[in-house]
């Protein structure tokens, strides 16, 4: 009996006591923020990133490795919008840790700070997996990142005092170098304004908003609905009316529709990395965009 | 852009507060908010400027969709807050609601009537069907918020026959530190791993037997429950309930204090990026006061019984899953499976209703068993298959003096099944289920389900 009184003891200090050795402990949903927090926070944040770039984020479990990592998080940074519906609510009313419930700083939603595009005018789950916010993947618009960037650092700041001159500098330094890398994107994507496109799922129309590129069709009859040989018909007839130069896909989806499609059309199939770690090459937000745009620009010719 | 100067400025204070902040009496740190909070205030209107007449640059060449490339500054990020005004009214804060719509069609080569798992006490309604076309359960889910402290979640069921039940009502603390969640009310036991999850959550038509055998199907529990997730990578939760202890195989005892005891631990994590598992053990131990079931004698004759003991049962679960790089979307396969124990001891009433002019009470001491293991695979998107085992040990059952009217039985009912399901989306799923069921000495019933799971309004989230 005693020595499970000192076990429980000790267990109990132990619970109280490491959250003030460690640094902020971040709980990223998708690779995009996780590494926008490596960013901002440099070392004086640990990051923990629940999915991976080849993962489709609509459709995540609430595993057990989520819930204790939840658990232990300073803060969680969600896309919000929906995106996460699926899973995080769970995660976050299991895991015992009032920080981190909605409402609370510790809970920081990326889409809420960012003009969403694609609001239905209807919510009808007829129209397939539809968002009531607005189309999630803001992150394929790297001036959206910039858009979070600054709250985010302020959210930083708020719950980490301390280091909250360390935050104010990086931010400023990050804001600098990705505000000129857009401009260098923008410039290299010139040729791509105009470009007509389809796309696999409807994961990139900030992306193609950004670009100015012109989204003729989308594979997925329906979002989140997979494409049936029927739909691809019409959207293989669609191109002979309105041609396209190539089709996009984001890493995680699978290849058929788009290779079906690109075979039969004679168009370029391209899988852009869509989020950090989605290609080798997307290493982190510099090269998510480098490679975005440099697989574009390919995929154009 | 005044922005960039701006920032700086506010960089500067920033970088001279923290370097005198010790340093500083109330009166200076008074000052320096004022400062802070004047700064704030020109720093949000100049960025509500720049948005405007970001917005205006949006919008006017705006015709037709895409803006254009060059249309905003890329070094002024701005911080928009675009979230329209909630909606007001009294509807505004209503939960969440969702509806489940299930149903079956049923083929059994044997009478559901006479459904019962030879050896084992009955436990309740465990049929898994009638015959032919059937609504099964309808599920009515409402969940909020209450207040910044605690969730109220409320379930009720329809059943085919007209009957609403409380499946579960429960507030849930949600402002506890340190890893701990306190539920209280009606709720689904946290026990074994199939338990707190709903029945259109399941990946075939029925319950295992072992869930049939020794909870009665599933084991509710009205009373609390404490879990505390430890501080640690991998997962490691430890629970423990107490409650009525009304739900089988307890009964009702109209008494204060507690009718039941649980316990358990989970574990889990990951192997990879491609599989999760997460593995448990449970303890359960409760206690009945004449709980009458009629049970056939070495005459024949169906005789009441009477028990009234304790009933402890112990679950050993795991369930495992793989998914390529962690992407179920399109392949997955998930194996679980669950172990359980039972003894009862205390006494048991022969002839409880005097019906055979035999009443007579002795000793009574049961140790049984049994496990299920099951595989689903998804081999397509939207297109899984699964194969069920279940197996039960009546095990060694002591009936003292009245051992002279039962006999020892060493046949163990199982069961095998196949099932194919079609989920178009992750709002409704279509399911042929195939099982052949030995539950009885030289009885074999062949059972097809086809069934239905339709889901409504809010968005759940399935627990793993």
């Amino acid at each position: 009996m005693k020595s499970i009184l000192r076990w429980w003891c000790a267990a109990t200090l132990l619970a109280l006591a490491a959250p003030a050795l460690a640094a902020l402990s971040i709980f990223a949903t998708v690779p995009e923020w996780g590494a926008l927090a490596e960013e901002l926070g440099g070392d004086k944040v640990k990051v923990y990133v629940a999915t991976n770039a080849l993962q489709d984020p609509h459709h995540v479990e609430a595993k057990p490795s989520l819930i204790s990592r939840a658990r232990n998080a300073d803060l969680v940074i969600a896309t919000g919008a929906e995106l996460e519906i699926g899973w995080l609510p769970l995660v976050v009313q299991q895991a015992g840790n009032p920080k981190i419930q909605p409402g609370k700083p510790g809970y920081f939603e990326a889409a809420s700070f960012v003009t969403m595009l694609e609001k239905p005018t209807r919510l009808d789950r007829a129209d397939g997996d539809v968002h009531p916010g607005g189309n999630p993947h803001i992150q394929t618009d790297p001036r959206n990142i910039l858009r979070v960037a600054a709250p985010l650092t302020a959210r930083l700041v708020e719950l980490d005092p301390a280091n909250a001159a360390f935050y104010q500098e990086r931010g400023k330094a990050f804001a600098e170098r990705f505000g000129n890398a857009i401009a260098n994107w923008e410039k290299q994507a010139a040729a791509l304004k105009g470009v007509p496109i389809l796309v696999q799922h409807k994961a990139f129309t900030y992306l193609i908003a950004w670009l100015g590129m012109i989204e003729v069709a989308a594979l997925e009859p329906k979002p989140g609905v997979e494409p049936t040989t029927a739909w691809l018909s019409e959207v293989l007839a669609l191109l002979q009316r309105q041609p396209a130069r190539m089709v996009i896909r984001a890493a995680y989806q699978s290849d058929r529709a788009s290779l079906w499609i690109a075979e039969r059309a004679k168009i370029n199939a391209v899988a852009l990395p869509f989020t950090v770690g989605g290609t080798a090459e997307a290493k982190d937000l510099y090269g998510l965009f480098d490679d975005t745009i440099a697989r574009l620009r390919k995929g154009a010719q | 852009m005044s922005i960039p100067i701006l920032t700086r400025s506010a960089f500067a204070l920033a970088l001279l507060i923290a370097a005198d902040v010790h340093a500083a009496t109330d009166a200076d740190l008074a000052e320096i908010r004022d400062q802070i909070r004047q700064l704030k205030d020109s720093y949000e209107a100049r960025i509500q400027a720049l948005e405007q007449r970001l917005k205006d640059a949006e919008s006017r060449p705006s015709v037709a969709g895409p803006i254009p490339a060059a249309a905003t500054t890329p070094a002024a990020p701005a911080v928009a807050s675009a979230a329209p005004a909630p909606a007001s009214g009294i509807s505004a804060f209503n939960p969440a609601i969702s509806a489940v719509l299930q149903g079956a069609y049923a083929n059994l080569s044997q009478d559901p009537n006479k459904y019962a798992l030879a050896g084992f006490a009955p436990s309740g309604d465990i049929v898994p069907a009638k015959r032919s076309f059937n609504i099964a359960e309808s599920e009515l889910n409402l969940s909020a918020n209450v207040d910044d402290k605690f969730y109220g979640n409320l379930i009720l069921s329809l059943s085919p026959d007209n009957t609403v039940a409380v499946e579960e009502a429960y507030g849930l603390y949600t402002a506890a530190p340190y890893g701990i969640a306190p539920k209280f009310g009606r709720f689904l036991s946290s026990i074994g791993y199939l338990n707190d999850q709903h029945q259109h959550a399941w990946d075939f038509y029925d319950a295992p037997l072992v869930y049939q055998a020794f909870l009665g199907g599933q084991y509710q529990n009205n009373g609390l429950q404490v879990k505390w997730i430890a501080p640690t990578e991998e997962f490691l939760e430890f629970g423990a309930e107490v409650g009525s202890g009304e739900s089988f195989p307890g009964n009702s005892r109209n008494k204060n204090g507690t009718g039941n005891g649980i316990v358990y631990v989970h574990a889990g994590g990951d192997v990879g990026a491609s599989n999760s598992w997460r593995a448990g053990l449970s303890y359960l131990q409760t206690a009945a006061r004449d709980r009458e079931y009629s049970q056939p004698d070495i005459a024949g004759n169906d005789a009441q019984v009477a028990f009234t003991g304790r009933s402890r049962i112990a679950i050993a679960d795991f369930v495992w899953k793989w998914a390529p790089n962690g992407n179920a979307q399109e392949t997955n396969f998930k194996v679980q499976g669950e172990y359980f124990w039972r003894r009862e001891s205390g006494d048991l009433t022969y002839d409880a209703n005097n019906a055979l002019g035999l009443a007579q009470t002795g000793g009574y001491r049961s140790d049984q068993n049994g496990f299920y293991v099951q595989g689903v695979y998804q081999f397509m998107p939207n297109w899984r298959i699964g194969a069920r085992y279940d197996w039960l040990n009546p095990g060694s059952v002591d009936y003292g003096t009245n051992g002279v009217y039962f006999g020892a039985t060493s046949f163990n009912p199982q069961r095998t099944a196949v099932m194919l399901d079609w989920t178009p989306s992750e709002f409704s799923r279509f399911r042929v289920q195939y099982q052949q069921a030995k539950l009885r000495p030289d009885v074999t019933d062949n059972e097809i389900f086809v069934q239905y799971i339709l889901t409504l309004g809010a968005h759940g989230a399935h627990k793993f």
